[in-house]
């Protein structure tokens, strides 16, 4: 393998490093207007009545009356409109859209809103508006229960994250050949292409969606690019000029999507000497206004929420629910950070009453091959929960620390997690993504729907096809992704670029190659003309999933990783300070090593954040801290030392045995950093862990 | 919007005596995200940048004098300014990224007002004057005497800050922020205390004002113990729950932190 | 209005209030750097006036008048930094990239692991938890303290 396994110079590099990538924001097109959304500003209730003159002062006007199609944003249920009409569900729904060839001309334009208010519901707990139940069982709970010695039980809470790409949201919509091509900042160019047609009522042909360059997305520019696609196509449909619509940063933290909060409650019922007999989980996450992608974020949570322990009896019962708040979406790990917080945070505890080795209770549940998942998943060799428990132990000398820490204020803390990679059960053979190869005279190109979103998708593609047939990795192009070119490849997110698709492109590449024989592509070529191969996703066979019962084989491959996380809290302040993160991981194969270790010290930073300094404050259902300076993400002086060790347990289902790495990384912090503070003294159970609460929790234990 | 760029004070003082709504400008790290966020309204501004006269860090007679545009970088760098008051160099270091530091400055910091303003617990604790001016002169504020409210000082209409002035500082001199994260943050709390025969101390975030904390000095100097000035200050602050912090926190950080500076600037 | 951009003289007729920001991404074209929050917190927009990083979303226009103002056009493409952030992958999404590389330009040579997370505090990066921007940032400004092996982290303590 020439190009696998090397750290190749990424095919984006010398644009990034020279500002020569183009971003939504950089792109203008003759004629463009600018555009702005213009938003509620109560969190329930009807509008009773919009007034304005803008028309008359040169400005494009869009409502939901000028919607051609469904009024709706599609995703999984068709609940959330793309333009409110009387009734508002929380603050900052968009109501109307205006545009305007003068970009300053936007704030000054005046809208009269009045509203009639109801009361608005916050509280996730007091919310019987479910949008989705979950429900996994395993064995016998009762009798799991009877078994156990002792049973620990405990409550966990985490917050709202705010994605917080450096790149805003932002798209610019031309009509153009009859149609809309909508150009922007995006995860999934296939999904805002649905999207549109359904909005707009036109066939396939008419709408086009192309990627810009994209300043990351972490999810938070999986769905919601539809719902800014959409307004962008309105205003430019209506004005037939080119509309760009760029959210400042306050708007984008306003108005879009933020991971979901949630509260867990475990049950653990184990014996004396440390074996779980029984798991009773519940997990409450608010999904905010409307539907969006809360019953998946909900299943994914679910599926990962006993931790990567065994245990013959399980029941994991999950509910999403509405609140009166702007939705809630996607954000790396999707469900599996909240919930593997407090699994981990839990083993902790029963480590604790059991009066054991939190080290050594792992030791002894930890899944192992051969065992099976809560869902009845039987695992294979690749799972390496133990090996990488062992390898993160001594390299952060983990038993070392834990004793010479002792009454310091420091803590050293640890979490074992996994993450399963592709869509849950049935969901890829549904998605069906497809991805191509084309030869070129020089080489050939790759034609995918993923994007490249920083995380190294063009580069990673390009090794695979490379070296599948035999070619430089110079020669590899990498098609740009517009759904005018490409297939769909399903979106990129559920960390599936490289096992899902890179797979089907290898085997694409592999066509290829038997069919070029020893003739160059030009060779071929001037012989048989051009060459295309299209392939589709094929499951891994003997993949089972029910998705009434939530049973069987749930991802066709699991990552497994742990976290040693070590702290030190001020005596004065009670502030937090991380000073080291080892983090052992193991992926299946590095296909670039760099991009994998970008992977995972990004991850895990986020992760840093999530568990300490990222605080969304909501006061009367909106986001009070909207603005950089009030929202703090980790800085070069808030992030520890990130030490990566990169575990290689290739999986029979990815090219070459690779598993997921996107979301691993960021699923482990957060518990090690609060199990740190553990064993610096402190019972935190509730992230971010701000000073504040340490104080309190400092002030009663005096 | 407009923009006035006068080329020397004189003419900068002259101007604003005809424009009195005009809005001084200076590194625009506070003005311009007010104006990008769209919370300030004015349309006509004063330019401050390039009156290099106003730059100056100099000693003499004792008193350090730093010009209303030193910009944090500057004071860093300034060997006045390490000498005589590194608690100033401290602060400033803490302002924001560098960024920030390169274009923030002394008299920004002041005009502004913030009660979480870093540079001015360590101006107060220093006894700082502020040296105003205005086409029909100047005058000289004790920055103890400065502010009147939040954000409103005794500043008129037709003035400018030109200079901050600090007499000799005997003592040793401390400083201390806590922010949200470890850069680049706005200050929960921010204290700075010089300790001599007397002892100077000063808060920020503490109350609508920045606060020297007068009986908080009078038990440490006059040897009460450190337990009473701790009784002391929490009775002289009035801290609140906002966006960032709570009232209780800040109160019990304030607490250990002026512990941590009787402790710190104890023995040689 | 008059000052010197990437070497070159240039005149500008946006009024004298314009953001930096702006002016460079508009009226000169130059769309290299980049806005992400418009509050000077985020370091994206980063340019060297005068050989010292700014916020140019802070910075009025009439206030660079016969400045030099180097973006990250200005480096051409084969600057030791550009090549050490492209060796080490320090550039994923990119957004934060043109700033962070010129900021980086400022580190003094010989600087500790310590200095360049200091220097660095102004621009922030979502993607890479900043560790290959040390890798790169080091390479260039202190090679001697490059840590062996695979992605060893730059110790701190």
């Amino acid at each position: 393998m020439a190009y696998v396994g090397q750290n190749v110079q990424r095919k984006d590099s010398q644009a990034k490093v020279t500002g020569a990538a183009i971003y939504a924001d950089d792109l203008t097109f003759p004629g463009m207007l600018y555009g702005r959304t213009i938003r509620s500003e109560i969190p329930a209730g009807r509008i009773t009545g919009i007034s304005h003159d803008l028309e008359r002062d040169g400005y494009t006007v869009v409502t939901a009356a000028d919607i051609p199609g469904r009024n709706t944003i599609e995703l999984i249920e068709y609940d959330q409109p793309c333009l409110a009409t009387d009734r508002v569900s929380h603050v900052a729904e968009p109501l109307l859209l205006i545009a305007h060839p003068d970009k300053s001309a936007l704030w000054k334009a005046h809208v009269e809103i009045s509203y009639e208010r109801e009361e608005p519901l916050y509280d996730p707990q007091l919310s019987d508006r479910v949008f989705k139940h979950v429900r996994i069982e395993k064995g016998d709970l009762n009798a799991g229960f009877a078994a156990a010695d002792v049973v620990v039980e405990g409550e966990y809470r985490t917050g709202h994250q705010e994605q917080l790409y450096i790149e805003t949201n932002g798209v610019i919509a031309v009509p153009e050949n009859g149609g809309i091509t909508v150009y922007g900042s995006m995860q999934c160019p296939f999904y805002v292409h649905k999207a549109l047609q359904c909005l707009l009522d036109w066939p396939d042909q008419r709408v086009r969606v192309v990627q810009t360059e994209t300043g990351g997305g972490f999810g938070g520019k999986e769905e919601y690019p539809s719902m800014i696609a959409a307004h962008a196509a309105l205003l430019a449909l209506k004005s037939q000029r080119p509309v760009k619509l760029i959210y400042d940063r306050v708007e984008d933290m306003l108005a879009t999507t933020k991971r979901h909060p949630s509260i867990i409650r475990h049950r653990t019922g184990v014996t004396r000497d440390g074996r779980i007999t029984a798991m009773d989980i519940d997990i409450l996450m608010d999904g905010g206004a409307y539907v969006t992608l809360s019953p998946v974020v909900l299943s994914r949570g679910a599926i990962h929420a006993t931790g990567p322990y065994r245990c013959d009896n399980v029941r994991i019962s999950g509910r999403t629910v509405f609140t009166n708040t702007p939705p809630n979406g996607a954000f790396r790990g999707f469900g599996a950070p909240q919930t593997q917080f407090a699994a981990e945070v839990h083993i902790e505890r029963i480590a604790e009453t059991l009066r054991m080795s939190s080290v050594d209770l792992r030791r002894r549940n930890a899944l192992r091959p051969g065992d099976t998942t809560a869902t009845g998943q039987l695992l294979k060799d690749d799972c390496s929960a133990l090996e990488v428990l062992e390898r993160a132990l001594a390299r952060s000398d983990y038993e070392a620390k834990r004793a010479a820490y002792r009454g310091t204020g420091r803590g050293v803390g640890l979490a074992l997690f996994f993450h399963g990679a592709g869509f849950t059960g049935g969901g890829e053979a549904r998605l069906a993504s497809r991805a191509a190869v084309e030869l070129t005279r020089t080489g050939a190109r790759v034609l995918v729907g993923s994007t490249e979103i920083g995380q190294g998708t063009r580069t990673m593609h390009a090794q695979i096809v490379a070296d599948a047939l035999g070619l430089p990795f110079d020669a590899i192009d990498v098609s740009p992704a517009d759904t005018a070119a490409v297939p769909d490849s399903g979106p990129t997110v559920a960390s599936r670029t490289c096992m899902v698709v890179g797979r089907i492109l290898q085997r694409c590449a592999d066509e290829i190659r038997g069919r070029l024989g020893d003739l160059t592509p030009a060779q071929y070529m001037d012989a048989h003309g051009p060459l295309v191969v299209v392939k589709e996703y094929e499951g891994p066979s003997g993949i089972v999933w029910n998705d009434d019962t939530y049973r069987g084989d749930a991802y066709a491959a699991y990552a497994w990783a742990c976290d040693v996380a070590e702290v030190e809290i001020d005596p004065d302040t009670f502030a937090v300070r991380p000073l080291r993160i080892t983090a052992v991981q193991d992926i299946g194969k590095a296909i670039h090593p760099i991009l994998v270790a970008g992977q995972i010290e990004g991850g895990t930073a986020q992760g840093v954040g999530y568990a300490l300094i990222e605080h969304v404050v909501m006061r009367d259902g909106a986001m009070a801290n909207a603005t950089l300076t009030n929202y703090t993400i980790p800085t070069t002086l808030d992030t520890p030392v990130i030490d990566v060790e990169i575990v290689e347990r290739p999986c029979d289902y990815g090219p070459f045995g690779a598993k997921g790495v996107g979301e691993l990384p960021i699923d482990g912090p957060a518990p090690a950093i609060v199990n740190a503070i553990r064993h610096a003294g402190y019972d935190v159970r509730d992230i971010p862990v701000l000073p504040e609460h340490v104080e309190t929790l400092e002030c009663a234990s005096r | 919007m407009e923009l006035l760029q006068p080329r020397t004070v004189d003419e900068a003082l002259l101007l604003l005596r005809e424009n009195p709504g005009a809005t001084p400008v200076a590194g625009g790290t506070d003005l311009y995200v007010a104006l990008n966020l769209g919370t300030l309204q004015g349309t006509r501004f004063l330019d401050l940048w390039g009156l290099d006269e106003l730059r100056q860090i100099r000693e003499a007679d004792g008193v350090l004098s730093v010009g209303a545009l030193a910009s944090y970088s500057e004071i860093i760098r300034s060997r006045a300014v390490r000498a005589r008051l590194p608690m100033l160099a401290s602060a400033a270091r803490e302002i924001g990224g560098v960024q920030i530091q390169n274009r923030g400055t002394l008299g920004g910091n002041i005009a502004n007002g913030s009660p979480a303003g870093d540079s001015l617990p360590v101006l107060l604790a220093a006894d700082a004057t502020v040296v105003l001016r205005s086409a029909a002169g100047e005058r000289r504020i004790q920055l103890v005497d400065f502010y009147v409210g939040y954000r409103q000082s005794v500043i008129r209409p037709d003035e400018i800050i030109v200079a901050v002035e600090v007499p000799r500082t005997d003592g040793r001199q401390w400083f201390r922020k806590v922010g949200t994260r470890a850069a680049q943050a706005i200050s929960k709390v921010v204290m700075a205390g010089v300790r001599g025969e007397r002892v100077r101390l000063a808060i920020g975030s503490m109350a609508a004002v920045p606060l020297r904390l007068r009986r908080t000095e009078e038990a440490l100097t006059s040897g009460a113990g450190i337990e009473h000035a701790r009784a002391e200050l929490e009775a002289e602050i009035s801290p609140i729950d906002d966006l960032r912090s709570t009232e209780r926190y800040r109160r019990r950080v304030a607490g250990n932190l002026l512990e941590r500076f009787w402790r710190e600037t104890a023995g040689e | 209005m008059r000052f010197t951009l990437n070497g070159a003289p240039v005149e500008i007729a946006a009024p004298p209030m314009a953001r930096l920001l702006d002016v460079l991404r508009e009226e000169c074209g130059l769309t290299g750097t980049k806005e992400g929050c418009g509050e000077g917190e985020c370091g994206a927009c980063t340019v060297l006036l005068d050989g010292e990083p700014v916020c140019a979303c802070l910075v009025p226009v009439a206030q660079v008048i016969d400045c030099e103002v180097l973006t990250i056009e200005g480096l051409g493409g084969d600057h030791a930094m550009q090549q050490a952030f492209v060796a080490e992958g320090a550039a994923q999404c990119g957004i934060c990239t043109p700033g962070m590389v010129l900021t980086a330009l400022t580190i003094p040579p010989g600087s500790s692991i310590e200095e360049v997370r200091a220097t660095l505090a102004g621009n922030l990066c979502r993607c890479t938890g900043y560790e290959a921007i040390y890798r790169a940032a080091m390479r260039v400004v202190t090679p001697a303290l490059q840590p062996t092996g695979k992605f060893k982290a730059f110790g701190r303590e």
